[in-house]
């Protein structure tokens, strides 16, 4: 992997349109994901938000006739270079879920284990390590740390989405997607994900859907606001809630539709 | 409302219709007795007939010869196992993956096209498939064998197992595959190690299900594992299975082996009966963890 600065963007996305079948879901989107930074995804259900999240790990291809055209690259890399295999750029692009999927078979140790396992890893100690590390970026450390071999599906709605951002960490992606991350958590739960992003952009870039203005202005650096699968607006979180330059950005933000 | 209730309490009105809904309940309580009746009847008869002829000689004995009283079938249930082992080597493996690649795989015209072609076979009578297997298998070989039992059996349990094995793997919800994926995962070990681990009950259940229903086949069985009066050495010789046998004494005329084939039926009842208990107490737990 190349030397990266803070000034070489993550992601360098141009021209992008991502296509199910005749529909167009994602219209030429060009953009620069910044570095150790939080990019913030904001805009109305259907827009292309998710779409967009996963044209950037390729997991929008799960679609069977979804397409793409356009180019994007990952600090520098072409993600969809034809010699390109999806599971490599997934190794380097984590994604967590709105919905928190803990394989429900598998203990806690397991689960944060699993990606390194699934892809060859059998030192157990270095496992160990491993999890302790990933389980403490999740702020989960000391809350799991007495009962790693319990079912991951006991833990609380909160801990088990905390316990899916571990699992990702572990691979030590260069990017961390979130999909709406704690929309289906309470506030308190939703207030421990948002310290904990913060906290990881010290290391990773993380890209975040969200439907919550308030946490798109809490914890974003950038904000991108989509509507109608285009890009109406992108820029500093601080000025894209205070003075967007266009209408559509502040009736949006300010609640008036969407 | 006031008014409506005045119309109901109208005297005629109102006994004609809770006479009508008498019928209606009485109706519907005989058909649901009917349904149970038949298994109160099939076990009354099979222990009355049956039970003196179970002790340790019926399940460790050969038949005796004609005339001779006592005696067991032995050969016919470990023969009814091993076919039912042989049938599991052949159905278990090529219906749960080819279920698995309905479920995880397939294109939708090419699913179409296998589900319906699995759905046929699922409605081919039994003894078609015996006489298929007959000329495939036994008259090649120049001998009924109890390869040919296994074969025809596993054949049957093929579609079986593919279109449950798919129900179930559709259950497991689409995160899981999508977070393994995001993981950097291939499919393949997505498929082996999250998705049926996942699923792995609902298989279970399916396969026993399936064994169940093919444990009291009979009509395939005559055409190729044909029966046999002693213990198999082989897998090339003919073999005796519990369906066979009671066929065999059922139809003879002496009452030693009517009370046999009493018997044998009711070994075979408690042996698929046992299969379904089994299958309750797997799926009982499932729901509990789900709840938990």
């Amino acid at each position: 992997m190349s030397t990266v600065t803070n000034q070489t963007p993550a992601f360098a996305i141009r021209d992008l349109a991502v296509y199910f079948g005749l529909t167009k879901a994602i219209r030429n989107i060009s953009i620069d994901v910044a570095a150790k930074a939080v990019t913030a995804i904001i805009g109305p259900s259907g827009c292309g938000k998710s779409t967009f999240l996963r044209s950037l790990n390729r997991m929008h291809e799960l679609v069977p006739e979804a397409r793409m055209t356009g180019d994007i690259r990952l600090f520098g890399d072409d993600i969809y270079a034809r010699n390109i295999d999806p599971v490599v750029v997934r190794r380097r692009v984590g994604m967590v879920f709105q919905k928190p999927n803990p394989f429900p078979t598998m203990s806690i140790a397991e689960n944060v284990t699993v990606g390194l396992q699934l892809n060859g890893v059998r030192d157990s100690s270095l496992l160990a390590e491993k999890m302790e590390q990933a389980l403490s970026m999740a702020a989960l450390w000391d809350e799991v740390k007495d009962r790693l071999h319990a079912p991951a599906i006991s833990l609380s709605g909160g801990q088990q989405q905390r316990l899916c951002i571990a699992r990702a960490l572990i691979m030590q992606p260069e990017v961390l997607l979130m999909d709406e991350p704690a929309s289906a958590l309470d506030p308190i739960a939703t207030a421990k994900i948002e310290d904990l992003i913060v906290e990881l952009k010290k290391d990773y870039t993380i890209v975040i859907v969200t439907h919550n203005m308030q946490q798109a202005a809490r914890i974003s650096d950038t904000t991108a606001f989509f509507y109608m699968g285009e890009l109406v607006e992108f820029g500093a979180t601080a000025k894209m809630f205070t003075s967007p330059s266009k209408k559509q950005t502040e009736d949006y933000v300010t609640g008036r539709f969407g | 409302m006031a008014n409506l209730n005045q119309h109901n309490m109208n005297s005629t009105n109102h006994s004609w219709r809770n006479f009508k809904n008498g019928v209606m309940q009485t109706l519907t309580f005989v058909c649901a007795i009917l349904v149970i009746t038949p298994l109160v009847l099939v076990f009354y008869h099979l222990l009355w007939q049956g039970f003196t002829s179970i002790n340790l000689d019926f399940f460790t004995q050969l038949p005796k010869p004609t005339g001779e009283t006592g005696g067991g079938i032995g050969n016919a249930i470990v023969g009814t196992f091993v076919l039912l082992g042989e049938a599991a080597l052949l159905g278990v493996p090529v219906g749960v993956l080819g279920g698995v690649y309905l479920s995880e795989y397939g294109t939708t015209k090419l699913n179409w096209w296998i589900r319906f072609t699995a759905d046929i076979l699922n409605g081919v009578p039994s003894i078609t498939w015996g006489i298929v297997v007959y000329a495939l298998l036994v008259v090649p070989m120049h001998g009924f064998s109890a390869l040919a039992g296994g074969v025809v059996l596993g054949m049957m349990m093929i579609p079986l197992v593919m279109r449950t094995t798919e129900e179930i793997l559709q259950l497991v919800p689409n995160g899981y595959r999508e977070a393994a994926l995001a993981l950097g995962v291939v499919k393949w070990r997505t498929i082996v190690q999250i998705v049926i681990p996942a699923a792995l009950k609902g298989i279970i259940t399916c396969v026993l299900l399936a064994l169940a229903r093919i444990a009291g086949e009979t009509a395939p069985l005559m055409f190729t594992a044909l029966g046999n009066q002693y213990w198999s050495q082989k897998l090339t010789d003919p073999m005796a299975a519990l369906p066979l046998q009671i066929f065999n004494y059922a139809i003879s005329p002496y009452d030693d082996w009517h009370r046999q084939a009493w018997a044998g039926a009711l070994i075979l009842l408690l042996l698929v009966l046992s299969i379904n208990v089994g299958v309750r107490f797997l799926t009982r737990d499932r729901s509990r963890q789900r709840n938990n």
